[in-house]
């Protein structure tokens, strides 16, 4: 049975149709919504590239029942900031060119953004832990780490 | 073959003209629509307007049939063009991997796409400024060396005068042959090319506005889960759709021969259909003993010998040798692993079959997709767009083949979305590479004899892998090449006698593909480790003994470079430090494929005795590749290459069972995580008035010698097999 839930995503509520409550919220997200922020990785909360905020904190879309999201307050990659009005940690991404691919980039993003509300100046070796479930292929963990340094200097 | 609970007659009804619609206004919405045009513009090799195009408000569109594959490249290619035409780098649009658009380049492999590609662009550029100038010259009445290019403008020296390219030209193509002997600009006068350019897809992709392979819909698609066999080598023997059937928003079943997938209109709705399918497979155990594999690879039957290095006689060199060393290496096999599984859209309407992929080899792959379809290659136009990071023949164009066979079924457009199981259990492998060492060293302990023997998958086949799709359908398919993976066994070292063999495997347990720095990898992982051993045997410290055989000025120039760069201090036989964290360092060099890029690499690691765990703390790299395009850029990919191969060569091992692949997540494939990423520090060799080389695999070829040199410096032990885990590691340890 189809039923319509009501997302709060970046600042809006919308109704998204959904055949299964169980669905996970990446999909509502990236087929009803049509952000790009959120990526598909892995569906098993393995890799990090479907991170958004749910409340405040991160989680894994991929593996979070949308069912469970309703009425909650989502943020992703877009909302976090634009092009034209980006979130330092955008900015500091740019100025450290902390891109390969890109692909694992909002994980990256969302997960440094919900470590900086918590610990404004984070150590290397903080980063590096708090990182440490987001997985990367290209290799640009050398440069993320020092964009998220970068980004709680800009917020300081 | 195909069941459907809506009618095919239904689909036709509303299948007129098709509509396409992307979620994002983006130049590939252009590229993909402008289907009068694109019929129209040269793919040819030969000509500018293959790889060129000036329209009428002065914006310049570069086709390159080479693909970014999030690499930055396209920045790059960018620059070569700006520069070359003299335009402001804002105004150039790179359109990548069309076969409608872009010429046939080549595949996007073997760290060739600035080498070649952009030396191609570089010159179809060199050719349309000179042709500019000629015009102006006519235009302005005045001599053509009284004129030089700038900002999109001819310009009279020494004067205000100036026409616009736009006026030059009028929107119209340039309809010339690319003159090889056009002058290229002297790069004493570059502005752009050398620069650190920001890349032009980063603003994007930090803020959720990029398009990605994955993010491409088109209007009325449907969404497709392939369902791969239950073993290897399996043949389905029956599927039971009847649950799937009662799903919201099933549409169909499309069981071919061994190949099945189902169709939903959502794409969650198509993984609960591909969940609840009931498929039943026949049993199959044909994988080898994991345990046993090297004895399997040894005794794999071999299609035949090439010889890949003479010199002198290295048999009789050897009998006279006063020393004489021999070790076995190997290297595991290694898939892609891509952050984003495999994905494509494809749509098959009158004859012709469209297929948007993130493949490497667009213009391979329409090929490979007529075979499998029995069309004409010009019915088929496949289109890239950029996926997660590419490092190699992955499962994109596997993802493709399932789309446009499925699409061609339903006469509808289908995306395939590949899982994680499906990409790491199906994408083709880096295959286990066996390599056999032997020195011979005089009394001095110079060294006199060296001899290898590599034992790999067949490469004598056409530059194409195996369609997955192809082949469980039963359709007509190409054969699996492995890549140039003879490359990296020749030495770049001068040793009077020398002798190197490949023996061409006729079998290898998995579908072979080219992954990151092909044989280069593990070849160079035996020479540089092998080499390191002789020096040990000499007791001389490795990079001095790599000095003494080195007879490349420019090789000998970036050695020393690097032992500054990494304070190198002469190594004196294995540290004997007490306690259970013992540190060392190794030295490796390669100059790529004994013909370009130069690269020395220095490791520091940190060796626990007690649980066998090897951390890399740091990478020193010395590198040269010519004449830079973008230091930054250059940058990313060394410190990629890097971490990318600390992670192949400490951790990553397919497992399997005598099925199928086991490693099929990242608990069960584990790669490097923060933690555990090294420092990387780099010296760039710029050379502007050479010739540019590729940097997007050279880095990666000294990585898993310079650690295993470096293990041996710590503790004394040599590590010869790819990974080095830490239960390797405590092995070696305790029989050492």
């Amino acid at each position: 049975m189809a039923t319509t839930l009501t997302l709060h995503v970046n600042g809006k509520s919308q109704p998204v149709r959904v055949d299964d409550p169980q669905m996970p919220l990446l999909y509502a997200l990236r087929n009803d919504l049509d952000l790009h922020g959120p990526r598909f990785g892995c569906g098993l909360a393995q890799c990090g590239a479907c991170t958004v905020h749910v409340d405040g904190k991160p989680v894994r879309s991929c593996t979070y029942p949308v069912g469970q999201a309703a009425g909650k307050k989502i943020v992703t990659l877009e909302g976090l900031g634009t092009p034209k009005k980006p979130h330092p940690l955008q900015q500091a991404f740019v100025a450290e060119q902390a891109v390969q691919c890109g692909y694992c980039i909002n994980g990256m993003i969302m997960q440094a953004a919900a470590l900086l509300a918590e610990n404004k100046r984070p150590s290397e070796s903080e980063i590096k832990q708090a990182l440490a479930g987001n997985l990367c292929r290209c290799g640009t963990h050398v440069r993320i780490v020092r964009a998220v340094k970068r980004a709680s200097e800009m917020m300081a | 073959m195909l069941t459907e609970n809506i009618s095919r007659r239904e689909f036709l009804k509303t299948s007129g003209a098709l509509v396409v619609v992307f979620s994002v206004a983006s130049p590939l919405a252009d590229a993909a629509t402008k289907k009068s045009s694109a019929a129209a513009k040269t793919v040819a090799l030969d000509q500018v307007d293959g790889f060129v195009e000036i329209d009428a408000r002065g914006n310049v569109t570069v086709y390159s049939g080479k693909v970014d594959l999030g690499t930055g490249v396209q920045t790059a290619l960018a620059q070569i063009a700006a520069e070359e035409l003299s335009v402001p780098l804002s105004r150039v649009t790179v359109i990548q991997g069309d076969t409608a658009l872009t010429p046939d380049q080549g595949i996007t492999w073997g760290s060739l796409t600035i080498q070649s590609g952009g030396m191609q662009i570089r010159q179809a550029c060199a050719t349309a400024r000179e042709a500019l100038l000629d015009r102006a010259a006519e235009k302005l009445r005045v001599a053509k060396t009284e004129l030089y290019a700038k900002d999109g403008r001819a310009y009279v020296v020494g004067s205000e005068r100036s026409v616009p390219y736009t006026e030059l030209l009028g929107g119209k193509r340039f309809e010339m042959k690319v003159n090889e002997k056009a002058p290229t600009k002297p790069p004493s006068m570059y502005t752009v090319v050398g620069q650190p350019v920001p890349r032009l897809d980063i603003p994007d992709k930090v803020t959720g506005r990029f398009t990605y392979m994955q993010d491409f819909k088109l209007k009325g698609m449907l969404h497709a889960r392939v369902v791969h066999p239950a073993a290897m080598k399996a043949s389905l023997q029956s599927v039971d759709d009847s649950e799937a059937r009662r799903l919201p928003g099933y549409v169909a079943t499309v069981r071919k021969g061994n190949f099945v997938a189902v169709v939903a209109r959502s794409e969650w709705g198509a993984i609960r259909a591909a969940d609840a399918l009931k498929t039943r497979w026949s049993d199959w155990r044909g994988l080898p003993d994991k345990a046993k594999l090297w004895d399997h690879v040894r005794k794999s039957k071999i299609v035949k010998d090439e010889e890949l290095q003479k010199a002198g006689n290295s048999a009789e060199a050897m009998k006279g040798a006063a020393k004489r060393l021999n070790a076995t290496y190997d290297f595991a096999v290694h898939t892609h692993g891509s952050i984003g599984p495999s994905c494509a859209v494809a749509d098959y309407r009158d004859g012709e079959l469209r297929v948007w992929t993130a493949s490497q080899a667009t213009h391979t792959l329409r090929k490979q997709l007529a075979k499998m379809l029995d069309m004409k290659p010009e019915a088929v136009r496949c289109t890239y767009i950029e996926g997660a990071g590419c490092y190699g023949r992955n499962g994109h164009e596997d993802a493709a083949a399932d789309a446009a066979l499925i699409a061609r079924e339903l006469g509808k457009p289908v995306r395939v979305q590949w899982s994680r199981a499906d990409e790491h259990g199906w994408d083709p492998k880096g295959p286990p590479t066996l390599i056999e060492h032997r020195a011979g060293l005089d009394g001095a302990g110079n060294l006199v004899a060296w001899e290898g023997e590599l034992y790999a998958p067949d490469r004598s086949k056409p530059f194409a892998v195996t369609l997955t799709t192809a082949e469980h359908a039963g359709l007509p398919k190409d054969d699996a090449f492995p890549g140039n993976i003879h490359q990296g066994m020749a030495i770049p070292y001068t040793v009077p006698n020398i002798h190197t063999v490949a023996h061409w495997l006729a079998e290898t347990p998995f579908r072979p593909s080219w992954i990151r720095t092909p044989g280069r990898m593990q070849n160079t992982y035996a020479n540089e480790c092998f080499l390191d051993e002789c020096a040990a045997a000499a007791n001389v410290d490795p990079l001095e003994y790599r000095r003494r055989y080195l007879k490349d000025a420019r090789g000998l120039e970036l050695l020393d470079r690097l032992a500054k760069l990494a304070n190198w201090q002469t190594r004196k036989g294995p540290a004997k430090a007490e306690g259970d964290s013992a540190k060392g360092r190794g030295v490796s060099y390669i100059k790529y494929e004994l013909v370009r890029t130069y690269v020395g690499v220095v490791a520091d690691v940190t060796v626990n005795r007690k649980t066998g765990k090897v951390t890399v703390d740091r990478f020193y790299v010395a590198h040269d590749c010519g004449q830079i395009i973008n230091p930054d850029g250059l940058r990313n990919q060394i410190e990629g290459n890097i971490v990318q191969t600390v992670s192949r060569t400490l951790l990553e091992d397919l497992q399997w069972d005598a099925s199928r692949v086991t490693s099929l997540d990242w608990k069960t494939y584990p790669i490097l995580t923060f933690p555990d990423v090294p420092d990387v520090v780099i010296d760039l060799i710029d050379r502007p008035t050479e010739r540019p080389w590729g940097a997007g695999e050279p880095a990666a070829a000294v990585v898993p010698s310079a650690i295993a040199n470096a293990i041996y410096d710590a503790v004394g032990v040599r590590m010869r097999s790819v990974p080095f885990t830490p239960e390797k590691v405590r092995a070696a340890l305790k029989s050492a």
